[in-house]
Order: structure tokens, then sequence, then C-alpha cells
């Protein structure tokens, strides 16, 4: 096993469109994926995976925009609806097809509300992209990395009760070596982690808590020592929990995709 | 023949009252959002499942167990209700044993039927009075929300008590007779026994005591139903019928800003633009809902495991969402007499917005959806919610700060964030993976 290091050049929309290449997959970086500093680093993971699994995709790059799901939710459905309506004629001009994100929030709008606009395609979490592709390769995983941790994972609201993907994530970590284990309120039970709904970029309203700290103290509970999830927003909130209640010397949070890609030693 | 004819005249009475207070929450209908009815055979589907087959309302097991078999148990025993109906207006006694093997199974099924619902009430009963079960307590949850779950329990109580009571005096009375026992009754045959040494004229008249007993709180049950929280018995299955079937993350499509926004990116386009005045955007009053969320506010039973489950109000905030429900159906109840009088313009200076749901409860949703997950009847709360978000944001400009924030620069920069689209490319620079 060689370890010399290869740089990756992601692929380009525009640039591949000009050397008249039509590619298979959309990668949907999303606002977090590209502007969130810990986020970044996932979106790094993931393009990691894709090179790595030979995957035919590219991203938009700076023609990408915000998907308009925290608009929409916060209740500015003109915004929401430019937005999606801009991304489609995008989406369209390059005649995309299949797209697939790290963020459950925008695959979920894609999925279920581009649709009533227009836009029509075959939408992937990258945790069922990532599934079918372990699955597919039937990829074992000997790493002793995280032999000794305990993993929990904290299902996001968008993949979990709003899509009905409880398993995906849970097949990637279970490829892990590692001790897992579930909170109290898992699957569709899941505890949101309070960032949904446009809360995370306003302040919470009166009360006892914080939602986010409700959520770290129940991971917390469980005896785990790394949070795992597949939501640029739960990560916001978890890594803000592990800070509030000090356990950053304990505990780390990880998006799955990073989990794997460190695990298959990218 | 007296007999009869009182009955006759009793079950007028309840027809009419009924038919009344049906008329008065149905015409409120009328002044809500159309929403197409689409799927059927899905729809059927998930009544079957969600309805008849109780699905969800084991996610809490308890009282899910209990309920279901309530519930269940109504549908047995329903039966037998209509039985006496046509007894009591043709003078017959058990006609429908007429049907042989079905009638004894679908009785038999019911007597027994009567006990298990009559020892699942007591516990719920117990569960309300002395357990402290925190769903039940609550902000919105006022005395006379407390009264209502109690009343209704106790007149389902009752129901048992004299269902059993006529079954067991008509064995008896069979018994001293010798009359032949039409059907098949596994416990009130053992409760027969405990009344064996009964004076032959008494069991006649604890017979038709239980039997008028029965029936006559199936009229009244009925009439009290329209006015309380227990008016879920006739529509929740309907409502699960109608509510939404689109994937929770899903949120309607607000068609009357599509034809906007497309005007707006492509001033050219074939677009009828109408003349009439421009709807208002979103919810900020009864009239404004859709008719699924009327329906939807009809069917709530304030049973609360929305609540209890969302994050919001676990970690103290004034969210609650079985109290938006609760508000819409009030607020309904409260404007429906005028608009009814006076058409849509009607105004009594008050709105479900402000008046009975703050802005400071709306914005402390998270949308997580747990709400809907858990209700036992598919209604979905954030529906309402997002729509009065909507005429905050649209028709008032009325967000918090924040958010606001976020909105100018998702305009100006295509993120949530002040960040140049031009560094949307930034995660990717001197980006390395080991070969291997």
């Amino acid at each position: 096993m060689s370890e010399t290091k290869i740089k990756i050049n992601v692929p380009v929309m525009a640039e591949l469109v000009a050397q008249g290449k039509q590619t298979e997959w959309l990668f949907w970086v999303g606002s977090a994926g590209a502007f969130d500093d810990r986020y970044k680093k996932v979106t790094r993971s993931f393009a990691q995976l894709l090179t790595y699994f030979e995957i035919d995709y590219a991203v938009l790059g700076v023609e990408e925009s915000d998907s308009g799901d925290v608009a929409r939710r916060a209740g500015n459905e003109m915004l929401f609806q430019m937005q999606a309506m801009t991304n489609i004629q995008i989406f369209d001009s390059y005649n995309i097809k299949k797209i697939v994100t790290c963020c459950p929030h925008d695959f979920n709008t894609f999925k279920n509300e581009y649709p009533d606009l227009g836009g029509h395609y075959e939408v992937w979490h990258h945790s069922q992209f990532l599934q079918k592709l372990v699955k597919e390769k039937n990829i074992q995983l000997n790493t002793g990395l995280f032999k000794d941790n305990t993993i929990v994972f904290h299902d996001p609201c968008y993949l979990g009760r709003a899509n009905n993907e409880y398993e995906a994530p849970r097949d990637i970590l279970n490829l892990i070596p590692s001790k897992k284990v579930e909170m109290p309120r898992n699957r569709s039970s899941a505890l949101c982690c309070g960032a949904g709904g446009g809360q995370m970029f306003k302040e919470a309203e009166k009360g006892d808590k914080e939602i986010f700290i409700e959520r770290t103290e129940e991971a917390i509970g469980t005896g785990a020592d790394i949070i795992a999830t597949a939501c640029p927003f739960c990560m916001v909130m978890l890594t803000d929990g592990i800070k509030y209640k000090n356990q950053e010397e304990r505990m780390r949070n990880y998006d799955i995709a990073e989990l794997l890609s460190m695990s298959l030693g990218l | 023949m007296i007999q009869q004819l009182i009955f006759a005249l009793v079950l007028l009475i309840t027809f009419t009252v009924f038919g009344f207070t049906m008329r008065r929450i149905f015409y409120n209908f009328k002044f809500t959002k159309k929403l197409p009815l689409t799927d059927i055979a899905k729809r059927l589907k998930v009544t079957l499942k969600v309805a008849l087959g109780q699905s969800k309302i084991f996610r809490f097991p308890l009282s899910g167990i209990l309920h279901a078999l309530v519930f269940w148990g109504f549908m047995v025993i329903l039966f037998g209700s209509i039985e006496m109906v046509i007894d009591g207006l043709s003078g017959t006694t058990r006609i429908l044993s007429v049907l042989g093997p079905v009638y004894t199974i679908l009785i038999a099924t019911g007597d027994v039927f009567a006990g298990i619902v009559l020892i699942s009430i007591l516990v719920f009963l117990f569960r309300r009075l002395f357990a402290g079960v925190k769903r039940f307590y609550g902000r919105e949850m006022k005395p006379v929300s407390k009264a209502d779950a109690n009343l209704a329990l106790v007149l389902i109580l009752l129901l048992m008590v004299t269902l059993l009571g006529m079954n067991t005096y008509y064995l008896a009375d069979a018994h001293v007779t010798g009359a032949a026992v039409k059907g098949t009754y596994p416990l009130s045959a053992l409760l027969a026994h405990l009344v064996g040494n009964t004076a032959e004229v008494h069991i006649h008249f604890w017979h038709s005591f239980h039997w008028w007993g029965h029936i006559l709180l199936i009229f009244l049950f009925a009439n009290i139903l329209p006015y309380s929280k227990h008016f879920h018995v006739f529509m929740s299955i309907p409502n699960v019928f109608v509510s939404r079937i689109s994937p929770l993350g899903y949120v309607d499509n607000m068609d009357s800003i599509t034809q906007e926004v497309r005007l707006m990116l492509d001033p050219q386009a074939n677009i009828e633009v109408s003349d009439e005045a421009p709807p208002k955007f979103g919810v900020s009053d009864a009239e404004d809902v859709t008719w699924v969320n009327y329906m939807n506010a009809l069917a709530c039973t304030e049973c609360g495991r929305c609540t209890s489950v969302c994050p919001a109000n676990i970690t103290g905030k004034l969210l609650s969402p079985r109290k938006i429900m609760m508000d819409l159906r009030a607020r309904m109840k409260e404007k429906g007499p005028g608009l009814q009088k006076e058409g849509l313009g009607y105004s009594d200076g008050k709105a479900l917005l402000g008046d009975y749901i703050t802005e400071e409860e709306l914005w402390a949703c998270t949308m997580c959806n747990a709400c809907v997950q858990e209700c036992p009847i598919n209604i979905n709360q954030p529906s309402i919610i997002l729509d009065m978000r909507r005429y905050l944001v649209l028709e008032k400009s009325a967000a918090p700060a924040g958010l606001n924030t976020v909105f100018t620069n998702i305009e100006n920069n295509g993120a949530p964030w002040q960040f140049s689209p031009q560094d949307r490319m930034n995660w990717a620079e001197d980006l390395y993976m080991n070969n291997v």
C-alpha cells in the first residue's frame, strides 16, 4: 500500500460542460458545506469519498446558491421560491438528473418540494449514497482507529422523521469497528438539535433551557465519546453543546462521512 | 306500544339536536380554504392502518393498548347499539339474532369488550385524577378542559355498566321465565349468577332500567360530544382519511407566490394576471386556514402526545402544539356565528394570531415534526404554525431580527451568512487524500 498523497481537484460543472462532458451526479455542497468552518471539513471528507469510490460527479461551485430551505421554514415563501426557481434553472441548464448532498434540509426540499416548482430530480442524502456504495463494493473495515470509542448517532429531523431514513447512517457506523449506543430518544422519537425552522439564526425564545443542551445532555448520558450525525445544523448545535457542557476533552462530534473517510484511511 | 312511541320521540329529539349542532359546526368549513383531496387509495390504506389499526397510538405503550381496546370495543359494541335502536322502534327483542352465528360472535365479543373497556376507563380515570401524567397538564389545560375529559370518561364508564347490567338481567330474566336466550354472553353469564336470587319483578325492572339507561346515555353522549374534545370519537377516522399523506418534511407550496415569482424572473412570461385583489398571504385568523386544518382542530382530543415530545415545550418555551389546535377550534367557535351572519368580511376586532396564539409561540417551533410523528390521528400542527409565520413575514415583515438578517444575506449573497458567493469553492483548496 503506497502512502502517497493524491491531490483532489474537485470537478466544477461549468468547466466540464465547457469541455463537452456530462457528469452523472451533482454534489450539492450547500451553504453550510461551503461556508461553515466545521462543516467544510465534512464536505472535504465527502469529496475524498467521492474520489475514492470513483464517482462521476461535479459541483456547481460559485454558481451554487442557497436552497431556500431556511427561508421557507422561517415563513419567507417569496425568497424560497426565488431561490428554488433560480436553482432549478441552473440544474436544468446542466441537464442534472441526480443530486447527492450532505445536508438533510436541502435533500428534503429538493426531493419533496422542488417538484412543485417544476424541478424533478433523483435526490440522495449522502448517508444513503454511502450506504449503497459500501454495500455494492462490499467494503469491510478493520481499522482500529475507533475501536476504543463509543459512538452514539443523533438522528437529524429532516433525514429521519421527515424522510423516514433511519438505517442508512447506522449502516455506515456499523461498519466501523467501535462500540455503538443509542440515546433513549432515537429514530422517529429523536429530539431535535434545536436548529431547524430557522432557529439556528435567531435567539431562542424564553424557556428553562436551550434545546441543544437538552440533547447534548442526553448524548452525554449514554457514555458515548463520539456523537455522530449527518446534518450541518445538528453538527453546529452539538459542537456548541459539547463546549457548553465542558466535554471537549472527552467528547467529539463527527459526520458519518468523516468517520468513514478516516476509517478508510483517506 | 307506548314505549315504542316514547322511544321514537327520544330518537327524534336526539337526531334533531345532533343535526342542529352538526350544521353549526360544519357550516364553518365554508369559510376555510380549499385543498384538493387526492390519492384516495393511499388514504384508505392509511385510514385502515392508523385509524382502524390504531398503529400510532402504540408509541405510548400502556395508554396505547388500552385505547386500542376501547376503540375496538366501541366498534363491536356499536352493533348492539344499532340493534337496540331497531328493537326500541319496533318493540322487538334482540332482533338481529336472525343473523345467527354472526350475531352470536358479535354479541359475545361485545359483552367481553364491555368489561375490558370498563377496566380501561377506570385506569384512564386513575391516570387523569391521581397519576400526575405530565401531558395532562399545561398552560392550555384549563379546569374546564380537565372536567371535559373526566366527564367523557365517566359517561363511557356508565355506558359500560349499563350495557353489562342489561345483558346480565337479560340472562337472569330468561333464566326465571325459561325463555330462550338469544346470543352468548360470556362475561354477563358470570355476573348473572350474582343476581340469580333476585325476585322476578325486580329482574324485569333492572333489565328495563339498564336498557333505557344505556340507550339514553348513548343519545346523551352523542349530543355532548360535539361540544367536547371527545368530538374526537366522530372526527378521528375522517380526519385520518383527509390528513396529509406526503412525507413529514414536505411543506405546501404557495401557488399565489409562484405566480408572482415567475413574473419577476421572467417579465415576458405568458402568465395571466388576474385583476382580483391579491390574496392574503398566510394565516392570521380562523377563516384563513384550510379545511383540513379545521378538521384537525375538531378531531384533536387534547391527549398531549404532541406537546410531550415538542423540543420547545420540553425546554420550557411557551409553544405547545396541542394549544395551537385548541386555539383554532376555540377561535372558530367564537367567530363562526358572526361569519355565518355577515360573511367572510365579518370582524369582531380579535384574531387567532395575537389574541389566541402569540408570535413568541410561533417562532419557538423548530419544524422538527415530532408532534406530527406522535399524533395518533395524523394531525399536522406545524402546517398552521408555518402559515402564521408566512403571514407575519409576507404581510407584516415581522420576523425576528436574526431571521431578517438571514433573508437579506440569502438575497444578496445566496447564503444565510454574509460570505461572498465567490468564496463558495474555498473548501476545496489544498484537498488531498491518501492513496490507499
